[in-house]
């Protein structure tokens, strides 16, 4: 992106090394000298605050890993052992278990602020891909880990979350026994979700990697969503954008800190205290919050749709609503990317907030009455959302005057919000 | 691929092609072992059938044994229940199955304790256990209704609770698996 390379060894051993490995040319052009839109606001901090959530859980998760046992009889125990006796344990886990939701918060709002801004779109539609695959990843991540403290949350989870699969035509069956090890979620379950759970984290460090480098290629969108220009429309990634990260992450630290010291078990489920017994289902079974939304669409299908019956539809239907977020790219017609210059998509964007909110809500309501039909209600939304409403928006929609340059839409205050920017004569 | 311009196959193509058939077949052989590993294994497999003494079950009265890892309702219905069941109308059911067809004795029900909608263990076999609308067992997870043959009657589960495989080894022992 950064065109030539500036990156001068400083002495004879950089030098020595530039010429064997260019590791610091590397880390120099990417992260020193890597060029950064002058108008990124703090919600594009939340890539390096996603970053070190990652590096947390992989740290946290490392240690925790020394002290438990992934075995049906002792996985329970092992965890109150971690928190009773081993040293810092208590922090430990808490800073690994709040972590995950923190990391999830995070991701979460990395994605809506991509969708406000239409950071997914041309040429950015693989960075986005790869950042769908690295949210499924954590999704698988985070179901296995809330199963290895074997609570009854973990057990039931589990097993609802396998069962999932039973729901597919003609492998279903042996497809779950594959997965389980055995007839129901026993040891071997157990066995394989802590193996799976601990290699899950690399491979999402994996499509980082490659999420940050397709990055690096097409440069990051910005708020106003035009393309850089020239040197006037950025800044050096260092110190600007890296001390704007450092700041945000110290924000965000703080409600971390505040679950970890003061709220440790807000975001988990009492159940998890009690053992997991295979006999005895909890009343009332839910995920983690962060599954909540896919929670709600998978139960809202109750009624079968031609030779679909309900619980093969709500399965599809979960998938589905995962799956249509890797076509996004090409379901939104519009070519103007900031909602800024996008006055319906900027409602619509609000109405959707609004319906995902709901749809968590729902998830973690009882499946009868009027939360079944509002479920239903908001899961035929969602899928409008992406559908219909965005693929017509592009079409109807009468959008802004776009600024000349991202300097000049800085320049004129604001940051190009509304009509600072309607200069005469706009690239519309 | 290749070293000439022919369109006729050489004989260094075909050993490209079996070479690479080969490595394929090689491959499938690896990947094999590493999926199938994943499998119930024997030991899970070896428990595959119990004995259950319900000589102290009372007429009303059910039990829960463990069979591969999954509750086993047993229950000893009671005349009334019995005549519940086989009164349904066959065409009221989403899983059409008579109360015959589901029970070896009318007085014993035995079936996996599993909901055939998510796995979940329906409530109802305790006397204080919500029992759901037809009287036999519910579903707390997602509301599903079973009666008392344990047949779905109301609720997102797509079949009636599993009847195993199970034989009477006397009037006072069953063999389930």
């Amino acid at each position: 992106m950064s065109g030539e390379s500036t990156y001068e060894p400083s002495n004879g051993f950089t030098k020595w090394m530039d010429d064997r490995l260019p590791i610091m040319r590397l880390g120099y052009d990417s992260f020193i000298v890597y060029p950064t839109p002058r108008n990124l606001n703090y919600w594009w901090t939340f890539g390096a605050i996603l970053t070190f959530c990652l590096a947390i859980q992989i740290v946290t998760g490392i240690v925790l890993a020394m002290h438990y046992t992934p075995h049906v009889s002792m996985a329970f125990n092992s965890v109150e052992h971690i928190m009773r006796d081993v040293n810092y344990g208590w922090l430990i886990r808490y800073v690994h278990a709040n972590g995950a939701s923190m990391f999830f918060l995070a991701v979460y709002i990395h994605m809506f602020r991509s969708l406000y801004y239409g950071s997914y779109k041309a040429p950015r539609e693989v960075l986005w891909i790869l950042g769908v695959l690295i949210y499924l990843l954590m999704m698988a991540a985070g179901f296995m880990g809330y199963v290895l403290p074997w609570g009854q949350m973990s057990f039931w989870g589990a097993t609802v979350i396998t069962n999932l699969f039973g729901a597919i035509p003609l492998i279903g069956d042996p497809l779950r026994e594959w997965l389980w090890g055995g007839f129901s979620v026993d040891n071997p379950t157990l066995n394989r979700f802590f193996s799976l759970h601990y290699l899950i984290p690399f491979l999402i460090a994996g499509v980082v990697a490659l999420h940050i480098w397709a990055l690096h290629v097409t440069g990051q969108n910005n708020p106003a969503g035009i393309d850089v220009k020239d040197e006037q429309d950025t800044v050096r990634f260092t110190p600007y954008a890296t001390i704007k990260d450092v700041f945000g992450l110290s924000i965000f630290l703080l409600l971390f800190g505040y679950f970890v010291f003061f709220n440790p078990n807000a975001l988990g489920h009492a159940d998890n205290y009690i053992e997991a017994n295979p006999l005895v289902t909890p009343p009332h079974i839910v995920p983690e919050w962060y599954l909540l939304p896919f929670y709600a669409i998978l139960r809202a299908i109750t009624f079968d749709i031609g030779p679909i019956d309900s619980k093969l539809g709500g399965v599809i239907a979960m998938f589905a609503s995962i799956a249509i977020l890797f076509v996004l790219p090409w379901l939104d017609t519009s070519k103007v990317r900031s909602a800024r210059f996008r006055p319906l998509f900027r409602q619509f964007f609000w109405i959707f907030v609004v319906c995902c909110l709901g749809l968590g809500y729902l998830g973690g309501q009882p499946a009868e009455g009027g939360y079944v039909i509002a479920a239903q209600i908001l899961t035929a939304y969602y899928f409008a959302h992406f559908l219909i409403v965005l693929p017509v928006l592009g079409l109807v929609e009468k959008t802004k005057p776009l600024p000349e340059s991202i300097a000049q839409s800085v320049l004129s205050g604001g940051g190009g919000s509304s009509e600072a920017t309607a200069s005469p004569e706009t690239r519309g | 691929m290749a070293t000439t311009d022919t369109d006729e196959p050489t004989r260094r193509d075909f050993l490209y092609v079996a070479t690479g058939a080969f490595a394929a077949v090689g491959v499938a052989g690896i990947a094999w072992p590493l999926i199938d590993q994943m499998n119930p294994d024997a030991s899970a497999l070896a428990l595959a059938s119990i004995e259950v003494d319900i000589s102290n079950v009372e007429v009303g009265q059910s039990i829960t044994v463990k069979w591969r890892g999954k509750p086993v309702f047993i229950r000893r219905r009671t005349e009334k229940e019995i005549a519940e069941a086989e009164a349904v109308n066959l065409a009221d059911l989403r899983d059409p199955q008579t109360d015959e067809q589901r029970v070896i004795k009318p007085e014993w029900l035995v079936m996996v304790g599993v909901c055939t909608h998510l796995g979940c263990i329906p409530a109802g076999q305790k006397v204080a256990d919500v029992k759901g609308d037809y009287d036999g067992w519910f579903c707390p997870c997602h509301g599903s209704h079973y009666d008392t043959s344990g047949r779905i009657r109301r609720g997102p589960a797509p079949l009636n609770l599993e009847v195993p495989e199970y034989a009477f080894l006397s009037d006072d022992k069953i063999k389930i698996g």
